[in-house]
């Protein structure tokens, strides 16, 4: 594999990024696009190349470019590691990634920030494709901090919002909980194995202590909860749908939000030894998943549905992962790449048609108006809810399956009911979106329109991934394609994926998953096109439940009150003290040293200038009186003269 | 045969001659006075010079004379246009009034 061509997937956009951010807004103006959206499709046919190797050629390596930091026995390279793992990634960030960018120039087109968009586009591209290659943890710690920052500046992309720009500081500053949790974990990995390359570290794992690498692991999924916003974490998420849909799409569904979950498969081989962590993870994604699944019932903004569904599907990764499915979990990041980026563009291409609307109250009937929008949106609703055989169905059981037969059963059941509300909450939009009577506001109803085709065509396409995404790689369940690409990283390690037979236990497994999907799906109708008054009566019925889940279980507010504010009371009563004590001292200071400045000039001014001019005054005084003898006539000299020669003369006489 | 002349009445005369003329130097404020009062000190030291010359038999101070007559002739060339170029500019001899030199 050349290495040439591994380094270009980054430096292309990276390039784009050098020269839309300094030449975007003088020269390209609306022509950025062209750049933004090239670099990332050549990112992308590179990575097919790359895949394509590494899939049928068989090829691995660990490219070494340049030694980043050498302190004695410490070093750290800068180096892309290509195995079946970052072959994934890599088809998930740059295929999703360029869709994403051909949709934003139907989205953002006439944005007055246009160029700024695809410039912040595509440094996220580049610091996750640095996440994904790295082949040691300091330089997936960079593109880390890399995506936070895009996430940062694309949520707050309309700063002049107030609302975006509080959300993207919101983002930033949970995620650096998270962060300060990774940083610690990878400081732990370097003081137990000296070195941070994935090599290195990996190989050697097990002759660490178990108490260790339990602290390790944890610490590093701490940095994944604040990442992939998973609970207690999860707060930054919702919120950072304030930044443009594309955005919401590509960095807070398909790919930076899943960084978490690509971040603990690659240690995969740390999390097999520390089975208490395993424990964590899995039940932290489980909880998560069932947690934001039921807020995602009755929230009625169109992209915090969405949100909400992301952080359980984000919580479902987690769940397969902590029960050592690893290969199930990097299946089920895939698949929800796809549908998930579809739900959120189309979502935007709604927004878009409705200009600028995002509640689903005041949605409805718009299939007929949005031919293309509504049949994939409807495509990715049947992928989420694990209806066959679109693609999140073969992930999303074989995640549920291992659960079940890792004997977790309890977290099994949490994930069974989240999957009936994730098919509740996902068709509830659609049939709020595009069924029923239209409850479009007048002034908007009349301009309804489909979008322009550069948004459409990437919907039909992920529509097609959504479709076949799943099946292709996955079937047969737990034998399929993908386990067979994936199980060569995981093989070794955790649980295992053999390759069994399908037992009856499996096809019984399924047949649930089918059916809770069913149910929900049919409860959706039932509520919203038969009988559209039991929503409301059920919300009046139950109205503690639904005040709860409308207000997220008051998480943002218990953190508001047990962590923001008093910080600020304590910012607040620290600045109290700057400028009362901090500053009087200082101001104490520059008084004293007026003073003595005062003084200082005082015996300048008397008595050093005294002397100064004392000195000029003598002289003055002295030139004055004497001046007074330069009379100007020749006679007064000639007669100076001659008494003076008298003088001489009478005392040579005389003596 | 008539009695000779003694020295002393030559040195007085010379004495004389040269105090006159040093009082006009110092005394007269006309340019042209001043010159010829220079002229009469210059021919007071000529006689004092002959009359030694004289009496001691030594052309020493006739030669002597004879050069300061010279300098005295290119000293009243030099003067006098001083003198002339003095009066085009200022209009006036009056040493009184050419002062420049004063602070």
């Amino acid at each position: 594999m050349s290495p040439f061509i591994v380094a270009l997937i980054p430096l292309l956009p990276a390039l784009a990024v050098l020269v839309n951010g300094l030449l975007g807004f003088r020269v390209l103006k609306e022509k950025a696009h062209r750049l933004g959206v090239g670099s990332v499709a050549l990112s992308f046919l590179l990575s097919l190349w790359v895949i394509w190797q590494v899939a049928f050629a068989g090829a691995r390596a660990d490219l070494v470019f340049y030694e980043w930091v050498v302190a004695g026995n410490f070093s750290v390279s800068i180096g892309f590691l290509i195995d079946p793992l970052t072959a994934v990634m890599l088809f998930v960030v740059t295929g999703v990634g360029l869709l994403v960018h051909i949709y934003s120039i139907g989205y953002m087109h006439g944005d007055p920030g246009y160029p700024r968009f695809f410039t912040y586009m595509n440094l996220f591209m580049v610091s996750m494709l640095l996440l994904v290659m790295a082949n040691n943890y300091l330089l997936l710690f960079v593109g880390w901090e890399g995506v936070g920052l895009c996430s940062y500046l694309l949520i707050g992309y309309w700063y002049e919002k107030k609302s975006a720009s509080d959300a993207g500081k919101k983002a930033f500053i949970v995620n650096r909980i998270g962060d300060a949790g990774f940083l610690l974990g990878v400081f732990l990995v370097f003081m137990t194995f000296g070195s941070l390359d994935f090599r290195e570290v990996f190989p050697r794992a097990d002759q660490a202590a178990v108490g260790v690498l339990t602290a390790i692991t944890l610490l590093l999924f701490v940095g994944a909860v604040g990442k992939s916003a998973q609970l207690p974490l999860h707060v930054w998420l919702p919120d950072a749908m304030e930044g443009p849909t594309p955005v919401s799409a590509l960095i807070h569904a398909a790919t930076m939000v899943t960084a978490g979950v690509y971040m603990v498969a690659r240690s995969h081989v740390l999390f097999s030894l520390a089975p208490v962590s395993l424990q964590v993870v899995a039940a932290v994604g489980a909880l998560t998943a069932i947690f934001s699944a039921s807020i995602g019932l009755v929230q009625n903004d169109i992209k915090r549905v969405m949100a909400y569904s992301t952080v359980s599907q984000l919580g479902y990764m987690f769940f397969g992962l902590g029960v050592g499915a690893y290969a199930a979990g990097i299946f089920h990041l895939m698949t929800h790449a796809f549908f998930k980026g579809l739900l959120f563009l189309g979502a935007g291409s709604v927004i878009h048609a409705l200009a600028g609307e995002q509640d689903m109250r005041r949605m409805g009937g718009l299939r007929s108006h949005l031919p293309v929008t509504a049949p994939t949106l409807y495509v990715a609703s049947l992928a989420l809810a694990g209806i066959p055989p679109f693609a999140g169905f073969w992930s999303k059981d074989e995640i549920l399956g291992a659960a079940f037969k890792e004997g977790q059963y309890l977290l099994w059941a949490l994930g069974v009911v989240a999957a009936f509300m994730t098919a509740f909450y996902v068709f509830r939009m659609i049939y709020m979106t595009f069924y029923g009577e239209s409850r479009v506001e007048r002034e908007r109803a009349h301009h309804i329109h489909e979008s322009p085709r550069v948004m459409t065509w990437p919907l039909i396409l992920l529509a097609a991934l959504s479709t076949v995404g799943g099946i292709i790689p996955g079937f047969p369940p737990e034998g399929g394609l993908i386990h067979g690409f994936l199980g060569q990283v995981f093989a070794s390690h955790g649980a295992p994926e053999a390759q069994h037979g399908l037992e009856l236990v499996d096809y019984g497994l399924m047949g649930v998953s089918v059916a809770v999907g069913l149910a929900g799906w049919g409860l959706a109708r039932f509520f919203y096109i038969s009988r559209p008054e039991i929503p409301g009566a059920l919300a009046r019925r139950f109205s503690f439940v639904y005040r709860l889940l409308l207000n997220k279980y008051w998480v943002d507010e218990i953190y508001a009150a047990l962590v923001v504010n008093p910080l600020l009371r304590l910012g607040r009563s620290l600045r109290n003290f700057d400028e009362r004590v901090i500053d009087g001292a200082v101001n104490g200071v520059s008084f004293l040293t007026v003073l003595w400045g005062r003084i200082s000039d005082l015996f300048d001014r008397f008595t050093v200038d005294g002397a100064v001019n004392g000195a000029g005054a003598v002289v003055r005084g002295g030139a004055r009186n004497f001046r007074r003898l330069q009379t100007g006539f020749a006679q007064n000299y000639a007669l100076a003269m001659l008494l003076g020669i008298f003088v001489i003369a009478s005392l040579y006489l005389l003596f | 045969m008539s009695a000779e002349v003694p020295l002393s009445y030559y040195l007085i005369l010379g004495a004389l001659l040269f105090i006159i003329g040093a009082v006009g130097v110092l005394t007269r404020r006309h340019a042209l006075v001043i010159l010829m009062s220079i002229e009469l000190m210059l021919n007071a030291v000529n006689i004092t010079l002959v009359a030694f010359s004289r009496m001691q038999g030594n052309l020493t101070g006739q030669v002597f004379s004879l050069f300061i007559i010279a300098v005295a002739a290119a000293e009243a060339a030099v003067g006098l246009a001083i003198v002339i170029v003095l009066f085009n500019s200022r209009e006036t001899l009056n040493i009184d009034e050419i002062n420049l030199m004063k602070w």
